[in-house]
């Protein structure tokens, strides 16, 4: 990860640059991704095939419209001639004779000869003909050539075919409209086999791209988790816990969250934008034109809302972070807040904040809710552009009827997948911001590898020394600790006392590495520390802070802390000794109930806990920081003799504000402004009369 | 949901009629937009159809279309209004709410959760009001007006798109059958993650100096695993979602074309032109009907996250109001406090805190309570500026009742120095003179109090003096500074009643000492309740109340119950050396 420090564009706050770095880490999941976003693609193109074929299928169906033209323009060719044949056989018979023993009056010619075929002629005035295997008998014939002169040209289509609707079976059988269902059933299993697989792929890749951002999401979390015990402790001085919270949960899940669904749908929205893109200009390239001209500027403002919302997207975030930071401070702080009438200045300036929060998200929800109408106005827009412009070119033949009706299509895939991509490139963009939220964290300096380092094991000795050690905060400009100087023996009880901000906490931070120092050396057994790995340090040290941390678990597991070779008797028998067994035995789970929802645990009880574990660890030194400030008199006595019998034997650091604790101390330091400016043990610091003496008498003044 | 809406103005009530009834127009103009759609493809197709006809329909269908967009714009500016509306009036409402609650409530809910409630649990609420009251009012009315258009076209269509909404709503409601529960896991997970990533954050030194990096590692693996889990399964189900719902669109409008293709076919010749007309009518309304049930699942898809938040924040709204406001403004009496038998406990705890305490602070007095950890001291003075109320007996400050003062008065009278120094964001002159009315001699007051305080050496060294900035909590300044500073807050307001607690014990026993001698001569008259934990810090006091499992057990001066009081002189003797107890 070092070698990604040297990267100058890691800080810049760049888009592009941002992306990069996110596809670089996906890289070990590079095969899965091409392989999901080939199957987007796959679904994407099978998208535009299916458009096609419905409009096939239409055709198809609108076939079955249309009646056999050929048929029936046989069939009254055919029955006029035979009409014609008839009638003037019929007229070449004297009245009163017979045509085919029925007689014929006068009066019967007339009437045929004005197209009224008097009943009892129908079934025989005219031979039966047949077309196409099918007999149609004289009556028929009739009936049909009766409908024939009703028919009008300039008449509706639905009108010509209820008249039709009126001719006889015989007739109606060859001229009725043939649909090719075989044609239809082969075109219809088509399409569903094409929807089938666009959903399965769609599914299959969704599938992938789930696997492949949760599993992207739980290695971000890890190596933010894991990065955490890497950095120096200095970095958490100067960064809120919150923040970098936010970035183990809030950052990492959008940015799960959009690949999962962003990613794929761009290449989706990408391949149907090209493919439609290239069908139009492979049907006809002055269509094409018209359709990317008339959607053209749906483009450009797209891209202008697009940069607009996202500069208020920033801003509600920005207000929102504001509003939270006010609203932190005063809930925090609500006992003070009420006391001070402070409620009217709250007030204000939450409804300042409030109303900014207000007019951020008004302005960012309806930028960005603008996007889909507009898109799909330019859809419908680009739609008329194109039905006019292939009119005109079907009117100078250019084009054929077909080349529109494709277009038509062409033109919604091209202008739909417009938005799509839109809201995509809007959550890429917040995906983009959390990744290098990430990114950032998972670059910072790490503690230096440490090698070459000495083993001490813990049976030595136990003499430290300070020589000189000079240290400085990050950011201050005065060393806290200025050329620090001191002797420790082996087994000496040593206590460091001073006002606040002398620097006692500074001098024990720097012995257990969790700072490096400036200058001068801090030796163990005339090792330099330099030289001795953290690890093994923090192995020789037993630490106690002012600070009661417990971590979510059992009483039992909170001491027995990291350390499972403890067995339950031995945390019983340490209880025992610092006056908590008895405490414990009284909660609901004894030593197995949990700490987290246990409020009726004090500070006091939290701290004896905290030494409980301490005495769980078997070192040559021990520190106490301020170890005993949270407990009462009363119970820091117990918590006293306990630790008698924890420092005998080690050398240890006693850091305290009661000097009560450390007047039976080998050695006092007296540290003011980062120096040693007194040293000795009670009695001679007494009479000294210095420093100590003031310090110590004071807490017999009023 | 619907006791949220009150939050409501009468202008958002408005706003959402008029986007109703633009939504509706909305609706009717792309449900016209069809008809010019085919009659310009007819058009287009058929012969010797004239250029003019053309233009105008496609003119009729640009206009609809702009119409539809217009109105989606203005409805887009009124929800967004409404959205950011809600969520403006719900935030303040819970915000003020939160400053009225009494503290054993804000215990109950915890501050970080208050906070989350204040702004994440809005948030996810406003998300779904800006999207979902579109979807809401559109996806009904596009739904029904669709239907009545292809109700009495054919039966067998009917029953084809009849039977994909039922497709869809059954795997929508099992989906969310499945996923639903583990919603709730996932949030729950999510929580954990948090708190071992917080505990390891928190704890950093321990976990060094225990060498214990690998072991909240593990933890954190095994959560985060869990978590990952979970999402993966939850998200899986998820995936199924998508490619049915248009697997369903599609095969809908395929079984509408060939049922027509048969419908078609069987009919007579003058019915199967009136059929097919039908049937590309049918196939666009009934992708409308489904639309609109998709968007209505959306909803309710949204609708369960959100419905956790509108619990989370009506559970605070609604929480009783236990400390109510007074009338009086003014005591009987100056600078006294009285305790008469009062008796403290949780409300929904068993055991009393605090049993029948009684004794009298008069005017000018000191009154020290002291006593172990868990003793009560804190509890009995957090009774004055009634953070909790007593649960039997009376506190009175000026011979008045707490409970009758108008709180803001009760305030005025009062001086209190929290345990745990409390600053904000923003100069030095504003932390000493926060919630302070004064106008005249501003920077004499705040320069006096700084000077009181002990805090005037470090306020003169820094960058700028008075206006130095102090960040929210006062991270920029030690420990000791800090409660210099607040102290000096109280100072600088002149109270008849100062109320410390345990505010000494973060400085050092010199700048202890010079603070209550400057303190001692600068407050001559006013009350002073002390809760130390050193003895050096209230043997001087004119009445020690000792303190043990919330009884009093000792009441007098150092000396008397050095005599008189066994615990009292326990706690001296473990502080003290004899040759200092002697010598007093």
């Amino acid at each position: 990860m070092n070698n990604r420090r040297g990267n100058p564009n890691v800080k810049a706050k760049n888009f592009k640059v941002a992306i990069k770095r996110l596809l670089r880490e996906l890289k070990k999941y590079n095969i899965l991704i091409v392989i999901s976003l080939l199957l987007a693609g796959f679904s994407a193109i099978l998208s535009i095939s299916a458009p096609n074929r419905i409009s096939k299928l239409t055709d198809k169906i609108s076939e079955g419209l249309v009646i056999n033209t050929k048929n029936f323009e046989d069939i009254t060719t055919k029955v006029t001639t035979n009409y014609k044949v008839a009638l003037s056989s019929i007229m070449q018979i004297n009245d009163g004779s017979y045509y085919k023993d029925v007689l014929v009056t006068k009066e019967d010619k007339i009437s045929i000869m004005n197209n009224n075929v008097p009943n009892k002629f129908k079934n025989i005035l005219l031979n039966d003909i047949t077309i196409k295997k099918t007999t149609i008998t004289s009556k028929d014939q009739i009936k049909f050539l009766n409908i024939l002169s009703t028919l009008d040209k300039n008449e509706k289509n639905v009108k010509v075919y209820s008249k039709l609707d009126k001719l006889p079976k015989s007739i109606s059988k060859l001229i009725e409209p043939k649909m090719d269902m075989t044609k239809i059933k082969q075109i219809s299993f088509y399409l569903m086999i094409i929807y089938i697989m666009s959903a399965l792929f769609s599914f299959i890749q969704s599938l992938i791209m789930t696997y492949v951002s949760n599993n992207f999401a739980k290695r971000l979390r890890n190596n933010i988790s894991n990065k955490i015990n890497m950095l120096p402790l200095k970095y958490f001085d100067k960064h809120q816990s919150g923040d970098i919270l936010s970035r183990v949960t809030n950052d990492v899940d959008t940015l799960s969250g959009t690949m999962n669904q962003s990613l794929s749908s761009l290449v989706t929205s990408i391949t149907l934008f090209l493919g439609s893109l290239f069908m139009m200009f492979y049907t006809n390239y002055i269509m094409a034109i018209t359709a990317i001209v008339s959607s053209i500027f749906g483009f450009i403002f797209m891209g202008k809302i697009l940069s607009k919302s996202q500069k208020y997207f920033k801003a509600r975030q920005e207000e929102l972070g504001n509003l939270n930071a006010h609203i932190e401070e005063v809930y925090s702080s609500l006992n003070v807040v009420k006391v001070y009438n402070g409620k009217k200045i709250s007030d204000k300036k939450f409804d300042e904040y409030n109303k900014k929060v207000y007019d951020a998200n008004k302005k960012s929800q309806f930028l960005s809710g603008l996007m889909m109408p507009f898109m799909g106005f330019i859809g419908n827009f680009g739609y008329v552009c194109v039905c006019i412009a292939g009119a005109l070119l079907v009117k100078n033949n250019v084009i054929t009827f077909g080349v529109i009706v494709a277009f038509m299509t062409y033109i919604r895939l091209f202008t739909q997948p417009l938005s799509q991509f839109a809201q995509s490139l809007t959550a890429l963009q917040s995906a983009a911001a959390s990744s290098e939220r990430v990114f950032e964290f998972l670059d910072e300096e790490e503690m230096p590898k440490e090698e070459n380092t000495v083993y001490l094991s813990n049976n030595i000795n136990g003499n430290i020394e300070f020589k000189n050690v000079v240290f400085t905060y990050d950011g201050n400009d005065k060393p806290t600790i200025n050329g620090f100087s001191a002797k420790i023996k082996a087994k000496e009880k040593i206590a460091i006392v001073g006002p606040t901000g002398a620097g006692k906490t500074t001098i024990v931070n720097l012995l257990m590495k969790f700072y490096n120092i400036d200058d001068g050396d801090i030796t163990i057994d005339n090792t330099s520390i330099k030289n001795i790995s953290r690890e093994n340090i923090h192995d020789l040290f037993t630490m106690v802070l002012q600070d009661t941390w417990m971590f979510d678990g059992t009483i039992k597991e909170n001491i027995k802390y990291n350390n499972s070779n403890i067995t339950d008797e031995k945390v019983v028998e340490i209880c025992k000794t610092i006056g908590l067994h008895h405490f414990i035995k009284t909660l609901p789970n004894g030593y197995d109930s949990v700490m987290s929802d246990n409020d009726s645990i004090s500070s006091g009880q939290r701290q004896l806990l905290t030494i409980a574990r301490a005495m769980t660890k078997e070192t040559p030194f021990l520190i106490l920081d301020e170890a005993t400030s949270n407990v009462d008199t009363r119970t820091e006595e117990l918590v006293q003799e306990a630790m008698d019998k924890l420092t005998k034997g080690k050398t240890s650091f006693i850091i305290a504000h009661r000097l009560s604790t450390i007047k039976n101390a080998d050695l006092i330091l007296v540290v003011k402004d980062g120096n040693i400016i007194e040293q000795g043990t009670h009695n001679q610091l007494l009479n000294k009369e210095g420093f100590y003496a003031k310090l110590y008498n004071s807490q017999f003044e009023i | 949901m619907l006791k949220l809406f009150k939050n409501l103005h009468k202008k958002d009530y408005i706003f959402i009629l008029v986007s109703f009834i633009l939504i509706i127009m909305q609706v009717w103009l792309e449900l016209k937009m069809p008809d010019y759609m085919s009659k310009v493809t007819v058009l287009v197709q058929s012969d010797g159809s004239r250029m003019s006809e053309i233009l105008l329909n496609g003119l009729y269908m640009i206009l609809c279309a702009f119409g539809s967009l217009i109105s989606t714009i203005i409805v887009g500016y009124l929800v967004a209004s409404v959205s950011a509306s809600f969520s403006f009036n719900t935030r303040k409402k819970l915000f003020n709410k939160i400053e009225d609650l009494s503290m054993s409530d804000v215990k109950k809910f915890k501050v970080s959760s208050l906070i989350t409630r204040t702004t994440n649990d809005i948030t996810q609420i406003e998300m779904l009001i800006a999207m979902g009251l579109q979807l809401l009012i559109k996806a009904p009315v596009t739904a029904i007006w669709a239907v009545t258009k292809i109700l009495n076209k054919n039966y067998t269509w009917s029953i084809a798109t009849l039977i994909a909404v039922m497709v869809l709503l059954v795997v929508i409601v099992i989906l969310t059958v499945i996923v639903m529960p583990k919603f709730k896991i996932i949030q729950k997970l999510t929580d954990r993650l948090n708190n071992v990533t917080r505990e390891n954050l928190n704890g950093i030194k321990v976990v060094r100096a225990f060498n214990a990096e690998s072991f909240q590692e593990e933890k954190f693996d095994e959560v985060n695993d869990n978590l990952t889990k979970r999402q993966l399964f939850n998200q899986r189900v998820f995936s199924v979602m998508q490619p049915v719902m248009f697997l369903t669109m599609h095969t809908l409008t395929l079984s509408i074309y060939f049922i027509g293709a048969i419908l078609i076919k069987d009919s007579i010749l003058s019915g199967k032109i009136t059929l097919f007309g039908d049937m590309v009518v049918f196939s666009s309304y009934a992708i409308q009907v489904i639309m609109s049930f998709l968007m209505l699942a959306m909803i309710f898809m949204m609708m369960p996250r959100a419905a956790v938040s509108v619990r989370r924040i009506n559970e605070v709204l609604l929480t009783d109001m236990t400390i109510k406001d007074g009338i009086k403004t003014k005591g009987k009496e100056k600078g006294t406090v009285e305790f008469k038998n009062v008796s403290f406990k949780y409300p929904d705890a068993d055991e009393y805190l605090l049993e029948n305490i009684s004794f009298k602070a008069n005017k000018g007095e000191v009154v020290a309570f002291i006593g172990s950890t868990g003793s009560g001291k804190s509890t009995l003075i957090n009774l004055i500026p009634r953070f909790y109320d007593a649960t039997d007996g009376e506190v009175l400050v000026d011979g008045i009742n707490v409970k009758d003062y108008k709180l803001e008065s009760l305030y005025n009278i009062l001086g209190y120095v929290p345990q745990k120094a409390v600053l904000f964001d923003g100069s030095v002159n504003f932390n000493v003179l926060y919630g302070n009315n004064v106008t005249k001699n501003r920077n004499e007051i705040i320069k006096r109090a700084i000077e009181v305080a002990q805090a005037k050496d470090f306020v003169e060294k820094l960058d700028k003096q008075y206006n130095s900035h102090i960040a929210s909590k006062g991270t920029n300044i030690s420990g000791g500074q800090k409660q210099r500073i607040s102290i000096a807050r109280a100072i600088a307001r002149d109270p008849e009643i100062y109320i410390f607690d345990d505010s000494f014990s973060a400085l050092d026993y010199k700048t202890d000492s010079q603070l209550r001698k400057a303190l001692k001569k600068y407050t001559k008259d006013a009350t002073t309740l002390i809760v130390a934990q050193r003895i050096g810090t209230i043997m001087n006091a004119d009445k020690i109340i000792v303190l043990n499992n919330g009884k009093c057990v000792g009441e007098g001066t150092h000396k008397e119950l050095l005599k008189t009081c066994e615990i009292y002189k326990q706690i001296a003797n473990s502080q003290l050396s004899k040759e200092e107890l002697e010598n007093e």
